[in-house]
């Protein structure tokens, strides 16, 4: 056996009230990509940050190439050829890809030259990227490129990816998947990071799957069907979300043609969309990131109004309503942030359950808050959800992504609606609560309300939905039965790769 | 090396302890500036803290203390809701006193006419003058986006203006020899606003202000609107989730703290001050500014550092009078006060830590 690049004993890494990892170990191969898999809270973030330098671990040693490895700062782990790829991108809207690049750099060269270097990279790896294009008109997929490529002029021996895939069409995956094969081909080691068990059975060579902080299993996820991993993952046997289907009733949510224009700047506007949801239905939207979501979420919310007519619940116009009186309709909804747009960070569960459920579950009386309702409501809210909190006084920003998602999506689904509309319903939420959340959307659908799930995650959509279609830039695509689409369709639906597919050709 | 690391919770302690703090932070560097001064500090530190209270004539200082606090906090409770919701009304001073000079209008319209109505229709004439003050940068902000805290902040100096021409033209005594001011109003009985009881300092403006701490209280804590405020505050794209009209909600904290800026304008002209004049305003709306944060934008909170101001002021002016130290150091003292607050302030939702440490 070759010597590995790098070799990790016994790392450990506890804070305040909670120990992150316990005594891991594993060895990263040269020329190996390795999965590290987990739920939320794993463990998973802070084992990536320690070998990045951004987390002094508090035991245990790293040894790269037989040296020891103790970066202090993430300059002297780049030092050592260890680049990260993170989840969300740091990048400036306004500045073009090259000077992005630029900016990160400690000694960048002149802009023309380094335009060159990223031109030469992008076309050796299979990345089409033009360096003089404004990031603010890239697509989520292109701005990941640019954060790839900011890391391969490096020349890394380790690059570490965050779940790269959850902002990209199956086709803009695949493309990223040829990258990466290619460069394992080089020599170059990937620790990936996802929660997308087939992708990591069809790039990854090993996965070090952690639990509460702890190693507990090392697997060949080419030879370990998902359910598996994913029961490693849990501890436990893993709940699919089962439901009973219904003869679709009366139409609830009409959208007839509807047409926004995007609050901000780098938005994307609505255009003509138009769809019928029906009681005890699922109508599934799927769409890379920034193609109108957020936009179709607000529409509906009642943030942004519409003409009357564009927007119909159940026989009524309500286009030019807002968010209250919607509600009191009915019609509730889930917006993807959580933290900020769904909840308030700083304000207690108390206070934030009372931020949607104030007219339907009569928190207030002439405008005077009850909060005994209002903590009875949070209370029941963290019973039924299962969500991880020492009470309901505790500020919203002190849950964790998942547990924050729970709470947000267990407070609309209690309120009974009529229609709910959710975006990204299990975005971070780990495998068992993610199933929790499925499982109550299908349930409110039994029951005969008319849910719309907005995600980029095609497993779920295809798991949940009865109808699906997808959103590309502000419209929507046909509307087909979700069952007996492939992935290559779907993907199309989508807007294929954004013009990429060459790439590989 | 020091750092500041987030906590998870904002400090429930650090949100009592920060304005003791600050108040002991200001005693000490106060205290050296005294000192660099030629001053005994601690002999200026016990002026301005102690004597107002229990000094040899605190008799005559302590009602001062009740009419210089009453409009401070009856102004700072009004900023502090447009504050939590982060909209900046700066210009309390011009609504203050377009506040008198609506107050005035009303009484010296009626003069010499004696009547129990009079003094109502004044407080009205007051409020709603301050209150109109404040939509002119309430109403461009939500029709055209402008930025709140240079409108009001300039209409400021309009008003000022507009005082000086009212005390010099319209509202100017006839009966005053020529010299600039209105009538006294402390000599118009239906007009004046005077002690409840008398010799404690204790008029309408006072318990205005009382009324106002317990209003604001439970608005914020009770009800629906003080929620949405806080919430737009907190999370401004929350609130619209919830349901908040931004620009219902920007008219409403900038009429309230019109209003409220207003009526304490009204009170000062009919009581303590007495009349129009060109010097009438004296810097009660910007002083509330730090009396709003001093009290971190809580009414209660705000009660305590309104009287805590109006100490340093009349503690200020005893110190200029008996020990000479010069009028801005005094004001460089209230500064201290405020400056010292914001940055401890950090303490309340970041820790220090000592030493090098990883970034998490």
């Amino acid at each position: 056996m070759t010597e590995p690049l790098l070799s990790i004993r016994g790392l450990t890494k506890a804070y305040p009230g909670v120990v992150a990892n316990d005594d891991v170990s594993f060895d990263i191969q040269p020329g190996e990509v390795h999965a590290l898999l987990g739920e939320n809270g794993a463990g998973k973030s802070t084992m990536v940050k320690m070998i990045y330098g951004l987390v002094k671990p508090d035991s245990g040693e790293m040894r790269m190439r037989g040296a020891a490895y103790a970066p202090a700062e993430p300059q002297a782990a780049r030092a050592s050829g260890v680049a990260m790829v993170f989840q969300h991108f740091s990048l400036f809207d306004a500045l073009t890809v090259a000077e992005n690049i630029a900016l990160g750099m400690a000694n960048p060269p002149a802009l023309r030259d380094l335009a060159a270097r990223i031109r030469e990279v992008s076309e050796q790896y299979g990345l089409p990227l033009d360096p003089w294009r404004v990031v603010g008109d890239l697509s989520a997929g292109e701005r990941q490129r640019v954060e790839i490529i900011r890391c391969l002029l490096q020349n890394p021996k380790l690059l570490i990816m965050d779940e790269p895939t959850s902002v990209l069409t199956p086709q803009e995956v695949e493309i990223l998947f040829e990258t990466l094969r290619k460069l394992k081909s080089e020599g170059t080691s990937i620790l990936y990071i996802s929660h997308k068990l087939e992708e990591i059975r069809a790039l990854c060579d090993e996965a070090t799957i952690l639990r509460l902080g702890k190693k507990v299993a090392t697997c060949t996820p080419r030879d370990t069907t998902a359910r598996e991993m994913a029961e490693l993952m849990v501890g436990a046997e893993l709940h699919t979300p089962s439901r009973d289907y219904n003869e679709p009733g009366a139409v609830r949510l009409a959208l007839n043609g509807l047409s926004v224009a995007s609050p901000g700047q780098f938005g994307t506007s609505l255009k003509g969309i138009t769809f019928e949801v029906r009681a005890g239905e699922v109508l599934g939207l799927a769409g890379v990131a920034g193609n109108g979501q957020d936009e179709l979420l607000g529409a509906l919310s009642g943030e942004l109004r519409s003409a009357a007519g564009m927007v119909v619940l159940d026989g009524a116009e309500i286009g030019t309503k807002g968010p209250g009186e919607r509600r009191r309709m009915g019609l509730l909804t889930a917006p993807e942030e959580r933290l900020g747009h769904a909840a308030a960070p700083d304000m207690s569960l108390t206070e934030n359950a009372a931020l949607t459920a104030v007219d339907r579950r009569q928190i207030a009386t002439n405008g005077f808050l009850n909060w005994g309702r209002a903590r009875d409501f949070a209370k029941e809210i963290i019973a039924r959800f299962d969500v991880r909190t020492p009470g309901t006084e505790n500020a919203a920003r002190s849950l964790s992504g998942g547990n924050l998602q729970k709470f947000v999506i267990g407070r609309e689904v209690l309120q009974d609606p009529q229609v709910l509309v959710v975006n990204q319903p299990t975005w971070g939420v780990d495998a068992a609560a993610a199933a929790t959340i499925r499982q109550a959307i299908l349930d409110l659908a039994a029951g005969g309300a008319a849910v719309v799930v907005i995600s980029q995650d095609l497993d779920e959509l295809m798991e949940v939905s009865d109808r699906f279609a997808a959103l590309n830039e502000g419209r929507l695509s046909d509307i087909r039965p979700a069952k007996g689409l492939t992935v290559d369709e779907i993907g199309l639906m989508m807007g294929g790769a954004h013009d990429m597919e060459v790439a590989h050709g | 090396m020091l750092r500041l690391e987030k906590r998870r919770q904002p400090s429930q302690a650090f949100a009592y302890a920060t304005p003791v703090m600050a108040v002991i932070a200001t005693m000490i560097f106060g205290g050296l500036m005294f000192a660099a001064l030629g001053k005994d500090p601690v002999a200026a530190i016990r002026t301005i803290f102690w004597d107002p209270l229990f000094g040899q004539h605190a008799f005559y200082y302590r009602p001062q203390l009740l009419v210089k606090g009453g409009p401070l906090i009856l102004i700072a409770i009004g900023l502090s809701l447009g504050f939590r919701a982060g909209i900046w009304n700066i210009g309390a001073e011009g609504q203050y006193i377009l506040g008198a000079l609506g107050g005035a209008g009303v009484a010296l319209a009626f003069y010499p006419m004696e009547g129990w109505f009079i003094f109502p229709l004044m407080i009205l004439g007051g409020a709603i003058a301050g209150c109109a003050w404040a939509m002119i940068p309430g109403l461009l902000k939500v029709r055209f986006g402008t930025n709140e805290i240079l409108v009001s902040l300039m209409l400021v100096y309009v008003a000022e203006q507009l005082l000086a021409s009212m005390s010099l033209g319209l509202m100017k005594n006839p009966q005053g020899f020529g010299f600039p001011g209105s009538r006294n109003l402390q000599q118009y009985p239906s007009a004046h606003n005077a002690d409840l009881i008398a010799n404690t300092g204790m008029h309408w403006g006072v318990a205005a202000a009382f009324i106002a701490v317990i209003f604001a209280y439970i608005l914020l804590t009770r009800h629906q609107l003080g929620y949405h405020i806080r919430l737009t505050g907190e999370a401004p794209r929350a609130a619209k989730f919830a349901g908040v009209s931004p620009a219902r909600l920007i008219l409403f904290c900038l009429g309230i703290s019109g209003a409220l800026a207003g009526l304490a304008g009204m009170f000062e002209v009919s009581g303590p001050a007495g009349q129009v004049s060109i010097d009438f305003n004296t810097g009660y709306g910007f002083t509330a500014i730090i009396v709003a944060f001093l009290g971190r934008l809580h009414p209660v909170g705000i009660l305590l550092a309104g009287m805590l101001m109006a100490l340093t002021y009349i503690g200020g002016e005893i110190a200029q009078s008996s020990m000479g130290l010069p009028a801005a150091a005094i004001q460089m003292f209230q500064g201290m006060l405020l400056f010292f607050l914001l940055a401890v302030d950090v303490l309340t939702s970041y820790r220090l830590r000592f030493g090098k440490g990883e970034v998490a």
